[in-house]
């Protein structure tokens, strides 16, 4: 119950955050690191609850943009990067990336608490 | 608290963040911050256009005088109907900001020699090279003017305030995926960039004098003028002039003095100067055709007007289409994002059109200073003081750089001791330059908008400066028309093809031609104008036009060519002379190369390609071998006839053009130049050259075979490529023909970049198509979705609609509305 919680939490500030956008994109750091205080859990699930939260809220925002356009813009952006033009490929990097900053930060915030 | 795993957890943390944060090097360029780049809520996600996203929608403006109704038909083309014609350019503005807001700026940043700024020290050749021609100065002084005419300024004012408006409704997110690809972000529109804008094009239309002049020079150093001036004739016989041959010109009001020492220090002037190569040039197949039937020709009785400028095909693409209706006119056509009113369009009573005149208006002058300070320079046996003028140039992630250019009468001093033209010995070169300036900027355009008839037309066009520019003209009325209009220099025979020397009056222009006395011809006897970047006329017309490697021959020729036979035209039998790919300049060229090959000294691979080309029909089509033939067996044989004769010159020049051989290798078996000058033995002719081309030609034919390339399309590998050429957003591999001596003129990297007809009925029947897409963002739907109906040569038929049918037209997708507030 408190792992689901810790992740969906972990989604839910970040993507409350992530609505100002002249905060910067990492601003879901200080969230994740409160929600990993807040709710105590051994060091290993506040990473993956930490991850897990970011991971989803990243690749499903991805996602819904994505369908909604059609994979116009992200087959040329996974072009660029490079990962072979696929639209997947760049979704689950979206996801990865979110989620390890996050997975970080509720370490941290996991072992800032007093025991 | 768990200390010392809170520290590795916190700095682990910070550093990818960091990490995450930072553009990292790859190769030669950098990744965006990837954390920042991929984050949904900020990054690249968001440009993301949803393909049914509304664009209906109401905006407040502050400063609106009245409401003002946008109306978006399916190809995303608005329509503005505005109640005055500020409003309307207020929200002319806005809507190019919308839509094509990166690339405006882009090319500002790129006229304005700052692109060092948003890229990096790579750049800062290409930032030297436009501070020190002129470009801001040029800019400056055109706005100057144009400041103290009120309209104008307004004008320009209202537009500004319109792209800055919607700048200022941007939220963070949505800013263009470019600015989040480069890390930067967009800042405020001056009425200097629109002038920038415009430079940039008249640098596009006439600058490759600044580096032709240095390589003209060059070549004449080397060849000695009595051979430059047989390899860079005066004469092209195959002209057909836009002006057509017999007409009867007046007499000259100015006629230029040559100087009486032209013969020793400038035709055969020995000192070598070596020249920088620009780092952009302008292509030189900058062109386009135009041309206008009148009434007699057409299947409705009514004049119909064509144009398809040709320029390098990009992503997002030069043009914008707009419909802008208010009480004083009603307009539609191709306009610049940068830069309010249309211009290449028509109205409810005329139509027009423009092609490149090609004229040289830059020239070099060598200027002597007194020490390297250069505060002092000898002019008419006198020392004059030149101002030093400053610019300086940001550049990411290092110190500005300042840069000093000495400001003569006669120009900027482009090259110097420390921006230099020749490795050997410093040079100071001056660049006098119309585009320079002051120019008349967009007034012409402004009121050709508004011209309801042919006098409109003229006075309109009457004060066009630079670039030089052949303006076609078709009203209802039934007039048809062509004037070559722009600041042209009354020049002596010669004057200009190279560096002059810059210490007295005596080189100096002597005056620019009255613009009453430029090429023109109004309804002319034969039922059609064109243009097609050849030579305004013939040799009677009392002015030097300036060196004929300016002015391609074969379009002209092949345009002329169709429209007099032509007859009951109707705009179908236009699209297809407008794609148009038979190759008039290959249809001379074989019977030359054919009558010097002897089959029974070839190879039956050698033979095989030969019978390839006998049987070509002409026509540059995408699965054309012959076409491809062609072109390797030519491109050999000037390898052949020019590589000996230049391969000892130590400085950049140019060879010389394929109408020069043709007209040579058509008239005598026994050019001079057919000679390698490396066989001392030995005496080649024609024929040993042409076999020797053939032969050349089929190694690389082989190859190509081997690949399966051999076809026309394929090896032509034609592509509108993205402002920052990334393949991703670029389109490449289209399967279009044509070539740059076919009226489609679509060579790799270049060709028709607005294809438009205008059948000048009491209802406007307009067909236009242009290799882009209406909107500049890459995610989006409308970015690239015109390429197929272009590469086909298809058409759209063109809204041009009043205001009460807008709101009921079925093909108005989106409306929207703005008001002040």
């Amino acid at each position: 119950m408190k792992f689901t919680t810790a992740v969906f939490l972990t989604a839910f500030l970040a993507f409350s955050i992530g609505l100002f956008t002249i905060l910067p994109w990492w601003s879901f750091v200080i969230t994740s690191f409160l929600v990993a205080m807040g709710i105590h859990q051994n060091v290993g699930k506040a990473f993956l609850s930490g991850f897990l939260g970011l991971f989803l809220l990243w690749a499903f925002l991805a996602l819904v943009k994505d369908f909604a356009n059609e994979h116009i813009l992200s087959i040329k952006v996974a072009k660029i990067l490079p990962l072979g033009g696929s639209y997947w490929v760049l979704i689950l990097v979206t996801g990865l990336i979110g989620g390890l900053v996050s997975g970080l930060a509720a370490i941290s915030g996991s072992t800032a608490r007093k025991k | 608290m768990r200390i010392i795993p809170f520290l590795i957890s916190t700095i682990a943390t910070t550093g990818l963040v960091f990490v995450l944060n930072t553009p990292l090097p790859v190769g030669n360029s950098k990744t965006p911050r990837l954390g920042y780049f991929l984050s949904p809520q900020q990054g690249f996600w968001q440009n993301a256009e949803a393909s049914n996203t509304s664009f209906s929608g109401d905006v407040k403006l502050e400063g609106l005088k009245g409401k003002v109704d946008v109306f978006m038909d399916e190809r995303l083309v608005p329509h503005i109907y505005a109640q005055t014609d500020l409003d309307a350019y207020y929200v002319q503005g806005f809507i190019h900001a919308k839509f094509r807001l990166w690339q405006m700026e882009f090319q500002t940043y790129v006229a304005a020699g700052r692109l060092s700024e948003i890229a990096g020290p790579e750049r800062l050749n290409i930032d030297l090279f436009f501070r020190r021609l002129g470009m801001v100065y040029g800019a400056e002084q055109t706005m100057q003017r144009m400041e103290k005419d009120r309209e104008m300024q307004a004008t320009v004012d209202a537009y500004t305030e319109g792209v800055n408006a919607y700048i200022k409704s941007l939220k963070p997110e949505q800013i263009p995926l470019e600015y989040k690809l480069m890390d930067y972000k967009p800042e405020q529109w001056t009425p200097l960039k629109t002038y920038l804008f415009l430079m940039y094009m008249s640098y596009d239309l006439t600058g490759s004098g600044a580096k032709q002049d240095l390589k003209m020079s060059n070549a004449k150093n080397f060849l000695g003028y009595d051979a430059f001036d047989q390899l860079f004739p005066n004469v092209q016989d195959s002209l057909d002039p836009i002006i057509p041959k017999g007409t009867v010109y007046t007499k000259p009001s100015i006629i230029p003095v040559a100087p009486k020492d032209i013969d020793s220090p400038y035709l055969n002037k020995t000192s070598i100067s070596n020249s920088v190569e620009g780092p952009i040039t302008p292509n030189r197949n900058n062109g386009s055709n135009n041309w206008a039937v009148s009434g007699s020709k057409t299947a409705s009785g009514r004049p119909i007007l064509c144009n398809d400028p040709h320029l390098g095909l990009n992503l997002p693409s030069l043009w914008y289409e707009i419909q802008i209706n208010t009480p004083t006119h009603n307009t539609y056509g191709a306009s610049f994002p940068g830069s309010p009113a249309v211009i290449i369009g028509f109205n409810d009573s005329i139509a027009w059109g423009v092609t490149n005149a090609g004229r040289d208006v830059l020239d070099y002058y060598e200027v002597q200073f007194k020490d390297t300070s250069m505060q002092e320079y000898w002019f008419n046996g006198e020392w004059r003081k030149a101002q030093l003028r400053l610019e300086t140039i940001k550049v990411k992630g290092k110190p500005d750089i300042n840069e000093y250019i000495a400001m003569t009468e006669m120009g900027p001093v482009m090259y110097d001791r420390h921006y230099k033209s020749d490795s050997s010995h410093p040079q100071y070169l001056a660049v006098k330059w119309t585009a320079n300036q002051a120019g008349s900027g967009l007034k012409t355009f402004y009121k050709l908008n508004r011209a309801k008839n042919i006098s409109d037309y003229q006075s309109a066009i009457a004060d066009w400066s630079c670039p030089g520019q052949n303006f076609a003209f078709a009203s209802k009325s039934g007039h048809i028309a062509i004037k070559q209009q722009g600041s042209f220099v009354a020049r002596w025979k010669r004057q200009g093809d190279f560096i002059m020397p810059g210490i007295d009056s005596t080189y100096q222009w002597q005056g620019i031609i009255p613009e009453s006395e430029n090429p023109m011809v109004i309804d002319p006897q034969r039922g059609w104008v064109s243009s097609a970047n050849q030579k305004s006329t013939d040799s009677t017309y009392p002015y030097y036009l300036g060196i004929s490697h300016n002015f391609p021959v074969y379009r002209g020729v092949i345009i002329n060519k169709r429209l007099s036979v032509m007859n009951g035209i109707t705009p179908m039998d236009m699209q297809f002379l407008q794609n148009e790919n038979y190759d008039v300049f290959a249809e001379m060229a074989r019977p030359v190369l054919l009558k010097n090959i002897d089959d029974s000294k070839l190879t039956t691979s050698e033979k095989k390609y030969v019978d390839i080309l006998r049987e070509w029909n002409f026509r540059n089509e995408v699965t054309a071998q012959g076409a491809t033939v062609f072109n390797a067996i030519w491109d050999s044989l000037e390898q052949v006839v020019w590589k000996d004769d230049f391969q000892k010159a130590k400085s950049p020049m140019p060879w010389p053009d394929g109408s020069t051989l043709l007209d040579n290798l058509l008239k005598n078996n026994q050019y001079r130049f057919a000679d390698n000058i490396n066989t001392t033995n030995k005496i080649e002719t024609v024929e040993d050259d042409v076999m020797e081309a053939v032969k050349k030609a089929a190694v690389y034919l082989e190859e190509l075979e081997k690949d399966k390339k051999l076809d026309w399309g394929i090896i032509k590998d034609t592509r509108v490529s993205h402002l920052l050429q990334l393949p991703a957003l670029s389109r490449l591999h289209l399967p279009i023909g044509g070539g740059k001596n076919c009226v489609n003129a679509t060579t790799t990297a270049h060709g028709p970049s607005w294809r438009m007809i205008v059948h000048m009925t009491d209802e406007t029947d307009a067909y236009g198509v242009y290799p882009g897409g209406q909107s500049g963002n890459p995610g989006s739907k409308f970015y690239d979705n015109f390429i197929d109906s272009w590469v086909a040569g298809k058409y759209f038929k063109l809204l041009f609609l009043s205001k009460e049918n807008a709101t009921k037209n079925e093909k108005i997708k989106w409306h929207m509305t703005f008001t002040n507030g």
